[in-house]
């Protein structure tokens, strides 16, 4: 079970890390943006599955965190890109 | 027996965030681009949620992940909409 999560952690981190190519190719800045909240995702799954693999619920503290960056993030880059 | 229904559902999750990347790779357009984004990214994280429920050790894990899915619904929900107006707004 442990081994099957850790697996599953790391296909989702090469699955997003696939959408950093939206960051090099994206017209718009918005495309970049997209990629990078795309990583904060799933970057959050990947700390849920290494959570429950390594029996250590503190990361989901961290995961838990990292979400509501990523909200401030997105909200952050809108605001500025209007001025 | 709840080991398979992790399994399972992680597996799902892992699909549809694949989903969402390819969707954010290939659609020809910011605002389509977004829609894959949103809505895969939560519906994929949201089963892996589900899959992950059972492995809990207590009632306050289970309610942090699910605090945890509904603020990347939410996030999503809001955040859409904004780079949505602002992807628009500025196509050359």
């Amino acid at each position: 079970m442990a081994e099957a999560l850790t697996a599953a952690a790391l296909v989702a981190l090469a699955t997003v890390a696939l959408g950093l190519l939206r960051v090099i190719r994206g017209p718009t800045r918005a495309d970049r943006m997209m990629a990078a909240q795309l990583l904060g995702t799933g970057g959050i799954a990947v700390l849920l599955l290494l959570a429950v693999a390594g029996g250590d619920m503190a990361i989901l503290d961290v995961a838990l965190v990292l979400a509501v960056l990523a909200a401030f993030a997105a909200a952050a880059f809108v605001q500025a890109a209007r001025r | 027996m709840s080991a398979a229904f992790t399994l399972v559902f992680v597996a799902a999750g892992l699909l549809f965030l694949a989903a969402g990347t390819a969707g954010l790779l290939r659609f020809p357009d910011a605002a389509t681009r977004l829609h894959a984004l949103t809505k895969a990214d939560g519906l994929g994280l949201g089963l892996i949620v589900i899959g992950l429920l059972p492995q809990m050790p207590g009632i306050t894990a289970a309610l942090k992940l699910l605090a945890i899915w509904g603020l990347v619904l939410l996030a999503g929900a809001t955040i859409g909409p904004l780079i949505a107006r602002h992807a628009t707004e500025r196509e050359p």
